[in-house]
């Protein structure tokens, strides 16, 4: 994975299909980059659905979740729909899994993105991140204390 | 993450089951509409059953709302239940009616359970319950659950298999 520290590289991916978001759009809040392999996890509660219900614990902390996988647009568009999510997915699709090379979190052999997480400060520099096994659901307390971590350092 | 700890200890804020003393400690965090949770619910009757007083098992809320609409609604008709001493009660019920948990059943199940029904409904509306469910929910997602069910045993995060057998194997080699 990138390291803590350096800024977040930039990129621009469709969040929907006629809307693409840039990184760089969301510079004055916290961004979390959600790497995770496939759409259509089986599992009840599988990490995005996860990260849809704690997603006001993030914006306490004023962070924007963002999940990242290689599915499609159309393909996320179908799998937000059915899982209600209040989040955007981002397709690194085209080409495939670009995104994920750039943040050294792109599994080749299976043709998706490991499962991995960065946090990004206000001023876009990486802060944290982690690379769960990736059959593992982190769930969202490493997420959460680095949020308080940041928001401590700031106060002192 | 794996190898996580129970950020909040049992209180007596907590629906406890079984020996108040025992020395295994069994933590679920839980969503009434899971399958899953279903699932878990017969195995945890014969895990108790098989270590009686050695065991006592907590249950607190963890519904995922959105892809399971009935499940918030539960999980607060079984607290509220618990404000007339029938939490457990109520939490069988709708374990074991998994697939009929919208509000008029809720209502039903409690008239079934002889539960003054005015009392009942002021109480699933009640700040003191709502708050309960948060707490619930925020204690869930600080300890590292990611998924329901999840299990806690004295402490830890319990992630290996929750099969009866492993389970209680497990929970006699403490």
């Amino acid at each position: 994975m990138l390291a803590v520290g350096i800024p977040a590289p930039e990129f621009e991916l469709h969040s929907t299909p006629d809307q693409k978001l840039k990184l760089s759009e969301l510079k004055g809040k916290k961004v979390i980059l959600a790497f995770y392999p496939a759409d259509w996890s089986p599992v009840c509660g599988d990490q995005m659905g996860l990260y849809n219900e704690t997603l006001h614990f993030f914006k306490k902390h004023n962070a924007e979740l963002i999940g990242i996988s290689v599915d499609s647009k159309w393909c996320h568009l179908a799998f937000s729909q059915d899982r209600k999510f209040h989040f955007p997915l981002l397709a690194d699709f085209e080409p495939k899994g670009e995104v994920a090379r750039l943040y050294d979190v792109y599994d080749a052999k299976e043709g998706e993105t490991q499962r991995a997480l960065y946090v990004i400060d206000e001023e876009g520099i990486i802060r944290w991140t982690y690379l769960s096994p990736v059959g593992m659901n982190p769930g969202a307390d490493g997420i959460l204390n680095a949020l308080e971590e940041l928001d401590n350092v700031k106060q002192n | 993450m794996s190898g996580s700890l129970l950020t909040r200890k049992v209180t007596d804020k907590d629906q406890i089951q079984g020996n108040l003393f025992a020395s295994i400690e069994l933590v679920e965090y839980g969503d009434y509409q899971c399958p899953h949770c279903g699932r878990a619910y017969h195995i945890i009757k014969q895990i108790q059953e098989a270590l009686g007083d050695k065991l006592k098992f907590i249950f607190r809320n963890f519904p995922l709302t959105n892809i399971h609409t009935d499940a918030m609604n539960a999980a607060v008709a079984a607290e509220a239940a618990g404000k007339q001493g029938k939490f457990w009660e109520m939490h069988d019920m709708i374990y074991e009616h998994q697939d009929s948990l919208s509000e008029s059943y809720l209502f039903s199940y409690a008239q079934d359970l002889g539960l003054n029904v005015k009392q009942f409904q002021n109480d699933m509306v009640s700040a003191e319950i709502l708050s309960k469910m948060e707490d619930d929910f925020e204690s869930g997602i600080r300890s590292g659950v990611n998924g329901t069910p999840s299990f806690f045993i004295n402490g830890e995060k319990y992630s290996n298999n929750w099969d009866y057998e492993p389970l209680l194997n497990h929970l006699k080699s403490l």
